[in-house]
């Protein structure tokens, strides 16, 4: 298959496990943000759905940017300019690429971390979505450098996103409005941790049905 | 709920409509996008002012769109930052040239959508920087904000900063007068009620009738704590006292004051307060430069008030005294 082909089928089906996991997301932020991450996330990937059947015949880079800009302009609040920087960093290492290699790969997790980093003035620990994003890229990238097959490093990956999220049960937010509740946020686990993890496996899951 | 509107979803569609209809020789509206320019935008050669937050606090930021203060403004959602898109397209559209200078209320949503904005323009090759006002010295975290709160002094930012844009300066002085005023503008505020976002129906909070919130933000976000309420004089002797606490003003400084309402406060309040702002800086020595009394960063239909207070130098005086013409902020020239 090729890479822009399957890039599209992986973000369309990120788009339906949001869809699926819309009520689970906002029943988490509940406790412990403002109640509308799975609404808002599930409105914006519902508009990437809409707008990917222009883009599917254009090179890598063009269709991450306009998963970037739509969530950038449909998700509000945090999510949409942190999600939105991700994919569009990960889009300027792609980008005019209709074919995408394994170190391609490993170049845009990285600048999507480093973006959300930078966007969202957080780190490790914070209780965030970098929680399960960090460890997968470490994992993905340990894999990688293995020579074990882009499947195996997702897989990996995925694995380490989970406990990236069991680990923000443990943990008190120091970012975004979970952070006021301070101590009181231990024991819930981070919506945005959560939906990045929903994504990585939705990837995965992709890569593996593809196969 | 009760209100005069059409539909909660519509409201701000509906009142920018509004505006546009009411005053076209000031603001002209980006076909498609909820952002207000000035009428002659984009003013070639002059730096460009663009401010913007969630909707609800007028006539912030769209009365302020005019000469001598803000090129643009950008609309949110009722208490929602608007999305970086419409922000982009507020810079494109007012960017004169001489770079464009983004004043943001100290709010984490409205940080990283301005952020991101300004980064999408300078791909374009347009020079953008930018401001955080955190004037509000109520609280160090709020729900909204990771540090202090932008409130009512944000207006003092946009006179100031907009008279050093209209005056030619460049993009570099005009960022440095505008930080030189949030360095020097503290404000504290109150309410006696709660107000209702359209969209949720109901008020964020309750107040008993004889209470009120002290330190709130301007989204109905707590402040630092609930008290039976007291007299006019007594509420501004602590509003000023926080202030007083945060900022150094000696005999013989010059301030300006802003006496501001949140929506439901009438003037004959406001004025009452401001009389005793008057009283206090007068017993403590302090010139009143100039002073403002009325609603200008609001919160939908809130009663209560804040009182800010702005530290002047020489330069900061004469921006201040700078022709300034909005829909919401006229200064004649001295």
């Amino acid at each position: 298959m090729k890479s822009t082909e399957l890039m599209i089928k992986i973000i369309d089906n990120i788009a339906t496990t949001i869809h699926e996991n819309k009520e689970y997301l906002t029943e988490l932020d509940a406790k412990i943000g403002d109640s509308d991450h799975g609404i808002n996330m599930d409105k914006g990937f519902k508009m990437v759905q809409e707008k990917l059947h222009a883009v599917k015949d254009k090179d890598c880079g063009t269709i991450l940017k306009t998963v970037a800009m739509t969530l950038v302009s449909t998700v509000g609040g945090a999510s949409g300019p942190l999600y939105g920087t991700a994919f569009l960093k990960a889009a300027s290492v792609v980008s005019d690429k209709k074919e995408i290699n394994k170190d391609d790969i490993v170049k845009m997790f990285e600048e999507a971390i480093m973006g959300i980093k930078m966007r969202g003035k957080a780190n490790k620990g914070d209780k965030t979505m970098l929680d399960a994003l960090i460890p997968a890229y470490e994992e993905l990238k340990k894999s990688i450098e293995n020579n074990e097959t882009i499947i195996e490093a997702f897989d990996k990956g995925q694995k380490a996103a989970y406990e990236g999220v069991e680990y923000t049960k443990k943990i008190a937010a120091k970012k975004g409005r979970a952070s006021y509740l301070g101590e009181r946020s231990i024991g819930h686990q981070d919506p945005g941790a959560t939906s990045s993890y929903l994504m990585l496996k939705a990837i995965y899951d992709t890569l593996k049905e593809a196969k | 709920m009760k209100k005069i509107i059409n539909n909660p979803e519509s409201v701000v569609e509906e009142m920018l409509e509004g505006i546009v209809n009411a005053h076209p020789e000031y603001v002209k509206r980006l076909e498609g996008f909820n952002v207000l320019v000035r009428a002659d935008a984009p003013v070639k050669g002059k730096v460009a002012l663009v401010s913007g937050g969630g909707s609800g606090h007028e006539p912030s930021h769209g009365g302020y769109v005019g000469k001598g203060m803000l090129d643009a403004a950008v609309a949110g959602e009722v208490f929602t930052s608007p999305t970086p898109d419409q922000v982009f397209e507020a810079i494109k559209a007012v960017d004169g040239g001489s770079g464009v200078l983004l004043v943001i209320k100290n709010y984490t949503g409205d940080v990283m959508n301005f952020e991101m904005a300004a980064e999408m323009a300078e791909m374009e090759g347009i020079k953008v920087d930018s401001v955080i006002v955190n004037d509000d010295v109520a609280v160090e975290n709020s729900t909204y904000t990771t540090g202090r709160r932008g409130i009512a002094g944000t207006v003092f930012v946009h006179k100031i900063a907009g008279a050093a844009a209209d005056k030619g300066l460049e993009l570099k002085e005009v960022k440095r007068i505008a930080e030189k005023v949030i360095n020097n503008v503290r404000t504290m505020g109150m309410s006696l009620t709660p107000c209702t976002v359209p969209a949720a129906g109901k008020p964020s909070f309750e107040l008993a009738e004889d209470e009120m919130e002290v330190g709130l933000g301007i989204h109905g976000e707590p402040g630092t704590h609930r008290d039976k309420i007291k007299t006019a004089d007594e509420i501004t002797e602590h509003l000023l006292e926080k202030i007083f606490n945060d900022i150094e003003v000696n005999e013989k400084d010059e301030v300006a004051v802003m006496v501001n309402g949140l929506g439901g406060t009438p003037l004959m309040e406001l004025y009452i307060v401001n009389r005793k702002v008057k009283d206090i800086l007068q017993e403590k020595g302090i010139k009143v430069y100039k002073t403002f009394v009325g609603n200008f960063m609001t919160s939908l239909e809130m009663a209560g008030c804040s009182v800010s207070i702005l530290k002047l130098d020489d330069e900061l005086k004469e921006l201040l005294s700078a022709k300034a013409d909005t829909i919401a902020f006229k200064q004649f020239e001295e």
